[in-house]
């Protein structure tokens, strides 16, 4: 079983294309966070009457003659924000292409090394996004989302790269569909996590500091919304995360006769796991909350970047798979 | 803990109950299973196992152990004294593990005690003030108090709620399968260290190395080495015999990626006993065969030369295939002979290539690990292997303390370098040396691990309760319901709904709005609706 070198290549132009179309989209997203700012004064502005309004309704029964329709506030046009979406829909479908092409060259699953992971993963990171757009308007995010799926992208491409080839025979299992695309779905949900938790913890400073000082960080959700959200992000890749450690272990036991053997990889998808468990329960203990507790989550995340960038070039164990020379 | 200052110009110590010893016991059980100190465990686990992933492992590579005591001689034996070379069985290692799961245990055991009661008895009463609760609705309605309360009985138990009814009160609970799954994930936790306790106190792994054509029978004298653990009887192993029939391998032939190992296959015959009915399976990377509570996995392959010494008249005094170990991805291979036969004893020290290179002045090298162009490099030595010493010797190592290298007449020392088929003759008429052929050989790995079904269960358990403790929303719902008179003169209702759940919970104003979706009628006065 050769490798299809046309597809892998034309795999690899996908990739391109797809990261062509990430940069202009990011560059869009970017522009209308600029301008988020004065948008969400604008609002602010609007809504204030209708506020007092609401109130006074609130007072007695409605009459029908009161003036109940709010105050037109016109929706902003966001331009820059749907040449965003639009280049990010594209951008997912080539991207998603490329890690299919790849996989149908190379007749396996395309998640055999770095590169490969690091293309599906990042990939998994923009469906979940676009996901979203569908029912909540979480445009103002994009920057924050696709900036790091760029940044996945970029190192692999430099980096991380090695050409399309087949498997060494312990890769060769039903396991590495299975264990090896929860663990970068988990990933990828941990991505996503860490940086709502970044922009909780920004405008959760903020918010305390009162700071008047208008910024683009008006324009995103509150700080209890974005811990929110990144708290449900973190409590589905925790238990996926759990299943990439079970079934490494059932793989393990497999492959290597043994479920359990501290090979390097092995202790830190522990201590990832280890760590994000804390998150979860410093959430639940009194003093522990909010800040503290999202440090944590930020802790986790770099474990996931350690474990992924040094562990699996610089150390020696079992899983050195890494493909870079 | 005496109050008594003895400097009255002190201020006086603030008086401190005492706890005595009871109260101390209590104290310190208290603290240990606080969540708090959950969490500062949980923390400290994560530090303490990365230094296991930094250093060499005696568990893991003791190789890689001895070789940093040669390299850092200082800080080596430092390190070992404060067990670093033995993270996960240190004392301070195991101290933090066994404490989370004393405080687990001292915090899921009240739990289970008391989520048992709640299972058992009806939710609690209702509050008095549900303006209070984090989800508060209140509208008035056409039907009567009594009509209301039997909707929402109705609308709730369908809801899978449980429902206490309590005059003009209702109030709910649902979602008890939130903390039965939490304690479950919690207690499977539990299973699963005592499931590796017990692989680790009853279980066995062996690895041995197997030529095609040879027998392996499982003894542990027949094992390269053999961990077994504290409680197992050794002597009485399962006394199966495995043939290799056959090992087939193949690496990448070209691109970038030559060289690169692509298929192992090892064909055997295996017994569950010694003249029991044979079997014949094979035995692949990542599919081990299971033979009499044991699995055989294929974890190594190598060469083994089939090497001939006969004596100066022609008798022969050695012929086996004889293992070489491989060092490095194109199979550079070293191994050694021992020749005891002979009144000098001989040693041979070799080096193995299945596809040999040559460059100036160098050694000879492997470029690729399939037998394209195999040649073998042995230095002869004599003297005194050192076996009647008593002390145990590997088959891979030459003692060479007693011996001396074979000259030839020029001087200079002795080396052969053969091709299969070649015959040498040793000088000093000690006999000749002949490279037969070569064989390959599998590693294999026994193991019995009686552990491992409990292990799988627990985690499959531990799985199941953490998605059910963090997907199952537990919620308690109140309703109220009070006649009261409207303008028109007619009688009314207001109904209060209330809810509140465990944890984080973005549903309850929904589960609020259903619930008073299925409890109004068409027409309808809103009197304040209270978002959250």
């Amino acid at each position: 079983m050769s490798v299809n070198e046309n597809l892998a290549t034309t795999a690899n132009y996908l990739l391109y294309g797809s990261m062509a179309s990430y940069t202009v989209a990011f560059l869009g997203f970017t522009l209308d966070l600029a301008g988020g700012a004065a948008r969400a004064e604008r609002v602010a502005l609007a809504s204030a009457p209708q506020r007092e309004l609401a109130a006074v309704g609130a007072q007695g029964p409605l009459r029908d003659d009161a003036p109940t329709a709010p105050p037109v506030v016109p929706p902003a046009r966001r331009k820059a924000a749907g040449i965003g979406v639009s280049l990010t829909l594209l951008a997912v479908l080539l991207h998603v292409a490329a890690v299919a092409v790849r996989g149908v060259a190379t007749q396996r699953p395309p998640w055999g090394n770095m590169y490969e992971f690091a293309t599906a993963g990042s990939a998994v990171v923009a469906l979940v996004f676009v996901a979203t757009l569908r029912w909540r308007d979480l445009r103002y995010l994009g920057t924050f989302v696709i900036g790091p799926v760029l940044l996945m992208l970029g190192l692999a491409v430099t980096v991380l790269y090695t050409r399309a080839g087949q498997l060494v025979p312990s890769l060769k299992s039903v396991w590495l569909a299975i264990h090896v695309s929860v663990a970068f779905i988990s990933s990828a949900l941990f991505t996503i996590a860490f940086s709502l938790t970044v922009l909780y913890l920004v405008q959760e400073r903020r918010e305390r500091s009162g700071a008047a000082k208008r910024s683009f960080m008006d324009a995103l959700p509150r700080a209890r919304e974005l811990d929110l959200a990144s708290y449900r992000l973190h409590a589905v890749a925790f238990p996926l995360w759990t299943f990439t450690l079970v079934a490494g272990a059932i793989w393990a036991e497999n492959a290597w006769g043994r479920y359990w053997g501290w090979d390097p990889k092995e202790v830190w998808t522990f201590v990832i796991w280890v760590v994000y468990a804390g998150y979860l329960h410093a959430r639940a203990t009194r003093g522990w909350q909010g800040r503290k507790a999202a440090t944590l989550a930020l802790a986790g995340y770099g474990c996931i970047l350690f474990n992924f960038l040094v562990v699996n070039i610089f150390f020696v164990g079992f899983h050195s798979y890494a493909g870079v020379s | 803990m005496s109050a008594t200052p003895a400097d009255p110009s002190t201020e006086p110590a603030p008086q401190l109950p005492r706890l005595g010893p009871v109260g101390t016991v209590r104290f310190v059980w208290r603290q240990l299973t606080s969540m708090r100190t959950a969490l500062f465990l949980l923390m400290l686990l994560a530090v303490a196992a990365v230094p296991g992933s930094v250093l060499p492992q005696r568990g893991v590579n003791p190789g890689q152990v001895t070789a940093y005591f040669q390299t850092h001689p200082g800080t080596a034996p430092w390190i070992d004294r404060l067990g670093g070379f033995d993270v996960y069985a240190s004392v301070w290692f195991s101290a933090i593990y066994l404490l989370l799961f004393v405080s687990l245990v001292g915090c899921v055991l009240p739990r289970t005690r008391q989520h048992l009661r709640a299972m058992r008895s009806q939710p609690p009463a209702a509050p008095r003030r549900f303006e209070r609760m984090p989800a508060h609705r209140e509208v008035e309605v056409d039907a009567s108090p009594d009509e209301v309360l039997r909707a929402a009985r109705a609308v709730l138990g369908s809801r899978r709620y449980r429902v206490r009814a309590d005059g003009s009160e209702l109030s709910a609970e649902r979602g008890y399968l939130r903390e039965t799954g939490n304690l479950v994930f919690h207690l499977a936790l539990l299973g699963l260290l005592l499931a590796v306790a017990a692989g680790h106190l009853l279980g066995w792994r062996g690895d041995v190395v197997v030529a095609v054509g040879d027998q392996f029978s499982n003894t542990s004298v027949a094992y390269n080495s053999l961990n077994a653990g504290p409680w197992v009887d050794v002597s009485a192993l399962p006394p199966f015999q495995l043939d290799l029939d056959r090992l087939d391998v193949a690496f990448e032939q070209r691109g970038p990626q030559q060289g690169q190992p692509r298929d192992f296959r090892a064909t055997v015959t295996s017994r569950a006993a010694p003249g029991a009915a044979s079997q014949r399976s094979v035995v692949e990377v990542n599919h081990p065969l299971q033979v009499d509570g044991a699995s055989v996995f294929l974890l190594g392959n190598g060469y083994a030369p089939v090497i001939t010494v006969r004596d100066a008249k022609g008798t022969e005094l050695y012929s086996a295939a004889t293992p070489f170990l491989n060092q490095d991805g194109n199979y550079t291979s070293v191994g050694v002979v021992k020749v005891v036969g002979a009144a000098r004893q001989i040693g041979l020290q070799g080096l193995f290539l299945p596809t040999v290179a040559f460059s100036d002045g160098r050694l000879p090298v492997s470029v690729f690990p399939d037998l394209k162009n195999p040649a073998l490099a042995l230095t002869p030595f004599v003297g005194d292997l050192g076996l009647s010493s008593g002390q145990p010797q590997s088959v891979f190592v030459l003692d060479t303390a007693k011996m001396q290298r074979l000259q030839g007449r020029d001087g200079k020392p002795v080396r052969l370098l053969m091709a299969p088929g070649d015959t040498a003759q040793l000088p000093d008429g000690l006999g000749s040396v002949t490279f037969d052929r070569v064989e390959r050989y599998a590693g294999f790995s026994v193991r019995h691990d009686p552990g491992r079904v409990w292990a799988l269960a627990s985690a499959i358990a531990a799985m199941v309760g953490l998605g059910l403790s963090l997907f199952v929303p537990r919620r308690r719902v109140f309703v109220r319901a009070r006649p009261v008179e409207s303008r028109d003169g007619s009688p009314r209702t207001v109904v209060e709904t209330a809810a509140l759940a465990r944890g984080e919970d973005t549903g309850l104003d929904d589960e609020l709005d259903r619930l008073i979706a299925a409890l109004r009628p068409q027409r309808h006065t809103t009197l304040e609706e209270a978002p959250a």
